[in-house]
């Protein structure tokens, strides 16, 4: 029965993305496909932060590389748009197994300043061959590139439905995650290393599976990020965006499968309506960080399942 | 004329590569002067509370700030603006220090990874208060006196050099007050055993929050003896963070003398690959270095396995 309630929930969510595209004027059209994407890469950051504990502050270079793989593939080697996107895919999830067979040897705030180092390096590694880069002025992706055949992704729909189709999948293979063993296994690593241990699990395995897969997500992200806004920029790669993704699932409850999103949405559009009124929109970052952490670490699908709804995944 | 500053070294004549490399090092041992300050604050943090403090390039910047403000305030010669910023800068950001680690860290019970969460939040909003109140652009401030060296083959800022022998003086004044006070002895004390220091009657509170001050005053000192070689600016706290990371990651988290040992190694060898190759090269050995040790080597480069 319980388990009945999650998928409804889920695919409840999805279809309500798919018409609100129906009524949405233009501006938050594009603002909903923007935060689709950007939830998918907090997602990702969850799968390695919520589930399996592992605090990351450099998913930016994992979110960059499925950007630049993507970017770069098309604009340096002319590649068309699926193996580009490709590309972004393995890139991201390649770079997060890299980065995980040597930063998994540490723990705890050795792991977060690895993780803080290597991310400081690729954003460094992209301004040093700025030639081809760009560096922080970035660079536009032809719009002709972007397309597949007749489906062209600058467009207003097909954006949409890229975005949806990308946020849709990414959400339910992370319910069918939390429902197998490994998700489980990982929940075990989170919650008890030694105990998984003595129960036979490897944590180092589980640890680098659940990071590569947390990487997939965030390339998936960067790479259609790219496909769909057409541009790629140093300022993604940088420690900012190593942030945006932890503030999310703060906010939204670590460890909740709707909770990237709903912590997306929510950021977004506190920023958004903010700079209406003020520039300072690192008083609301900020902000925002020091409130959650002092007064909320559980966020709001947390405190939500913590007040009565158990069920929820 | 021949200026030894390294911005305008396309408009200088070719110097041989003798001197060149002197002022490289020159250059470096000033890096390195303001590098160990920066870094022995952080380092401190780290040793006694075990708290990594991301907020420390914004308490330098802080601090550079503060001495913009100070010196435009007090109208005379610049020597007495810079000593009133040399003293109000890390008493004013030691303040905030305090005030923050009472409010925010204390609550947080010196969580390690909340703590770091706590002061990325923490940086970002100093930045955006420097840039609300003081602005985007970058203001120089006055050196507190015009001194010129003329070594055999270019002439030297003097003030640099008084820099460098103030820097040493301060990081003196850290060491025998860790070592030689009361004071110092609490701290020590503290750092080995929180709960056992409580049972003998030490207000651990008071002294978490005043190591805390004592280091962003390190930082804001750091800052306000390099302002008048570089200028104030919001968001130029980012590399003396990083490299403080790096100082003290190489030479050994909460370890002292490493971080001096490693400290003078990275400012002097940056001085030196910045001028001959590219600082970003420069900087991206050292943030792979800086990763490769702690995987390999967390204990630090000089630091002794514990």
């Amino acid at each position: 029965m319980t388990r009945a309630r999650g998928v409804v929930l889920h695919l409840g969510v999805i279809a309500l993305l798919f018409f609100l595209q129906f009524v949405l004027p233009p501006y938050h059209h594009t603002n909903i496909a923007r935060i689709m994407v950007l939830a998918v890469f907090a997602m990702g950051y969850n799968i390695a932060f919520g589930y399996t504990g592992l605090l990351s502050l450099g998913h930016a270079l994992f979110f960059a590389a499925g950007l630049y793989a993507t970017g770069l593939g098309v604009d340096l080697f002319g590649l068309s748009a699926t193996p580009a996107l490709v590309a972004g895919l393995l890139a991201g999830a390649g770079l997060a197994a890299a980065t995980g067979v040597l930063a998994l040897r540490t723990g705890g705030v050795s792991f977060m300043i690895v993780t803080l180092m290597f991310a400081q390096t690729g954003y460094l590694t992209i301004l040093y061959f700025g030639r081809y880069t760009r560096g922080d002025e970035g660079f536009v992706i032809a719009r002709t590139a972007r397309a597949i055949g007749s489906f062209d992704f600058s467009a207003p729909t097909p954006r949409y439905f890229t975005a949806l189709a990308l946020f849709a999948a990414a959400l339910l293979i992370n319910l069918a995650l939390t429902r197998s063993a490994l998700g489980r296994s990982m929940i075990g690593m989170r919650e008890n290393e030694e105990r998984s241990r003595m129960l036979g699990y490897n944590p180092f395995r589980v640890k680098l599976i659940a990071l590569t897969l947390s990487g997939l997500y965030a390339g998936a992200a960067g790479a259609v990020y790219a496909m769909l806004f057409g541009y790629v920029g140093a300022s993604f790669a940088s420690v900012q965006y190593s942030i945006l993704p932890l503030l999310y699932v703060l906010l939204g409850g670590a460890g909740t499968v709707l909770g990237p999103f709903v912590g997306a949405l929510l950021m977004f559009y506190l920023i958004d309506i903010a700079s209406a009124y003020t520039s300072a929109h690192l008083f609301v970052l900020g902000g925002a960080l020091l409130v959650l952490v002092l007064f909320a670490p559980e966020g709001i699908l947390g405190a939500i399942r913590a007040r009565g709804a158990k069920w929820l995944p | 004329m021949r200026r030894p500053c390294i911005l305008d070294r396309g408009t200088q004549r070719p110097m041989d590569f003798g001197p060149f490399l002197l002022l490289a090092l020159m250059e470096g041992t000033v890096m390195a002067a303001v590098l160990a300050l920066t870094a022995v604050g952080l380092s401190l943090v780290f040793g006694v509370m075990r708290v990594v403090n991301v907020a420390h390039g914004a308490f330098f910047m802080l601090g550079a700030v503060v001495a913009w403000f100070v010196t435009q305030a007090i109208p005379g010669p610049p020597a007495l603006g810079f000593a009133a910023a040399l003293i109000l800068g890390p008493l004013i950001v030691g303040a905030i220090a305090a005030l923050s680690d009472t409010l925010i860290l204390k609550r947080l019970s010196y969580d390690p990874e909340a703590t770091i969460v706590a002061t990325i939040g923490l940086s970002y909003i100093l930045q955006q208060a420097a840039l609300t109140f003081y602005g985007p652009g970058a203001r120089p401030v006055p050196a507190p006196f015009d001194l010129r060296l003329q070594l055999l083959w270019f002439g030297y800022s003097g003030y640099k050099i008084a820099v460098v022998f103030a820097a040493i003086l301060i990081l003196l004044a850290v060491w025998v007050l860790m070592t030689r006070t009361r004071a110092g002895l609490i701290m020590r004390a503290t750092q080995l055993d929180r709960a056992t220091a409580r049972a003998f009657g030490i207000n651990v509170d008071r002294v978490y929050a005043g190591v805390f001050a004592l280091g962003a005053a390190l930082a804001a000192v750091a800052a306000v003896l390099i302002v008048p070689i570089r200028q104030a600016h919001y968001l130029m706290g980012e590399d003396p963070l990083l490299l403080s990371f790096i100082v003290v990651i190489i030479g050994g988290l909460g370890s002292l003398r490493g971080t001096l040992v490693a400290a003078l190694i990275i400012g002097l060898s940056d001085g030196v690959i910045s001028m001959f190759f590219s600082p970003t090269l420069a900087k991206i050995f050292a943030t792979l270095l800086v990763a490769m040790v702690l995987v390999f080597r967390p204990q630090g480069l000089f630091g002794a396995r514990t």
